[in-house]
């Protein structure tokens, strides 16, 4: 991270530092958990306020809620079929979550929870947890035929069954990894060109001009990270659906 | 009310005409592009990795046996990162075709 003399230090966004003054150190509380409160607070009061009208013919507001709810709701029941009906809150709130912290970190100033890994491990643990009850409720002991798959030869399940079960406890790690991978890559990626504008314009004339190429990279590396906050919120809630998928039918 | 039907069928027409209607299955699912597709595969066969090397590690630390279980472990964990990236091109349960 740090070249000699100016240092372009890429990584210092992610720190954690106590807000609210006092209160705030006192109790650990974190910018992260901060925009998680704002990213909660933002979605109650985009699904509250914006239906508040219940309009036939919907404003703004109720449309974007009505698309997100039927978005989602779509993806679930597309991918559970109707049994997933039941899983559509915990998908939707994951899904609001996650794209709420992901747009949230698109702003100046402002922190994105879901480059932490700690963050997006527990929201894949979550995860993990349930499809796991999910899958043991539904199905009783029959779930840990999910290790086995049929038709595999006997002999073969020594090497089958550690396999399927790390394989199985890769998801929550792989689910988590994606999200946090993708949202720290990003804002690295901005960061360290926005460094170099900053360090190519301080360079005199000629480096006004050069500072441009960078600029313009990063223009177009912001259009990038919006596509990139929604596809990764997108990512988690189908993923989970497709597990959600895999518990309730088995095989 | 009675024309509601005849509506219906005319709006799913248009719609139709205008890309509007997604067609069942292909719309719904992972993306697809070359990016996404070698990201996720990558993802998989790391993670799959990291649990296996961390299983190997902790049962190696708990029965004292190092590095045995670790580099059985670390073989497994290979093989399901592999199993992982087959399963991404092959999934063995496909999301209900109705």
């Amino acid at each position: 991270m740090a070249a000699e003399g100016k240092a372009i230090d890429a990584l210092s966004q992610f720190e954690l530092s106590p807000v609210l003054g006092m209160v705030g150190q006192a109790v650990g509380f974190s910018q992260a958990n901060l925009f998680m409160v704002i990213a909660v607070l933002l979605t109650m009061g985009l699904l509250v306020y914006g239906m508040r009208q219940r309009a036939i013919v919907p404003g703004r507001l109720q449309s974007l809620a009505e698309t997100s709810y039927e978005f989602v709701h779509e993806l679930v029941t597309g991918q559970v079929g109707d049994e997933g009906k039941r899983f559509f809150p915990f998908v939707f709130a994951l899904f609001m979550f996650v794209l709420f912290g992901n747009l949230l970190g698109m702003l100046p100033y402002a922190f994105t929870f879901t480059s932490h890994i700690a963050v997006t491990f527990a929201l894949a643990v979550i995860v993990f947890v349930l499809i796991t009850v999910v899958a043991i409720s539904i199905h009783g002991m029959h779930f840990f035929s999910y290790f086995f798959p049929e038709g595999a030869p006997k002999i073969l399940a020594p090497l089958i069954i550690p396999i399927e079960v790390i394989s199985y406890f890769s998801r929550p790690v792989s689910l988590s990894v994606r999200l946090f991978a993708n949202m720290v890559a990003g804002h690295v990626m901005l960061k360290v060109f926005a460094t170099f504008v900053v360090l190519m314009g301080s360079a005199g004339a000629v480096g006004i001009f050069g500072a441009v190429a960078p600029l313009a990279v990063n223009v177009a590396l912001v259009g990038f990270e919006f596509l990139v906050a929604f596809l990764q919120a997108y990512v988690f809630a189908i993923l989970t659906s497709i597990y959600l998928h895999d518990a309730v039918h088995l095989h | 009310m009675n024309t509601q039907p005849d509506f219906d069928a005319r709006l799913k027409q248009a719609r139709a005409q205008s890309g509007l209607e997604k067609d069942p299955k292909g719309s719904q699912g992972l993306p697809k592009g070359p990016w996404g597709i070698g990201f996720r595969a990558g993802v998989e066969v790391v993670s799959a990795l990291v649990v296996g090397i961390g299983i190997g590690w902790a049962l190696d630390r708990w029965l004292g046996t190092w590095p045995w279980l670790f580099l059985v472990f670390f073989v497994l964990g290979s093989a399901a990162g592999v199993m992982n990236v087959y399963r991404l091109f092959n999934p063995r349960s496909r999301p209900k075709v109705k």
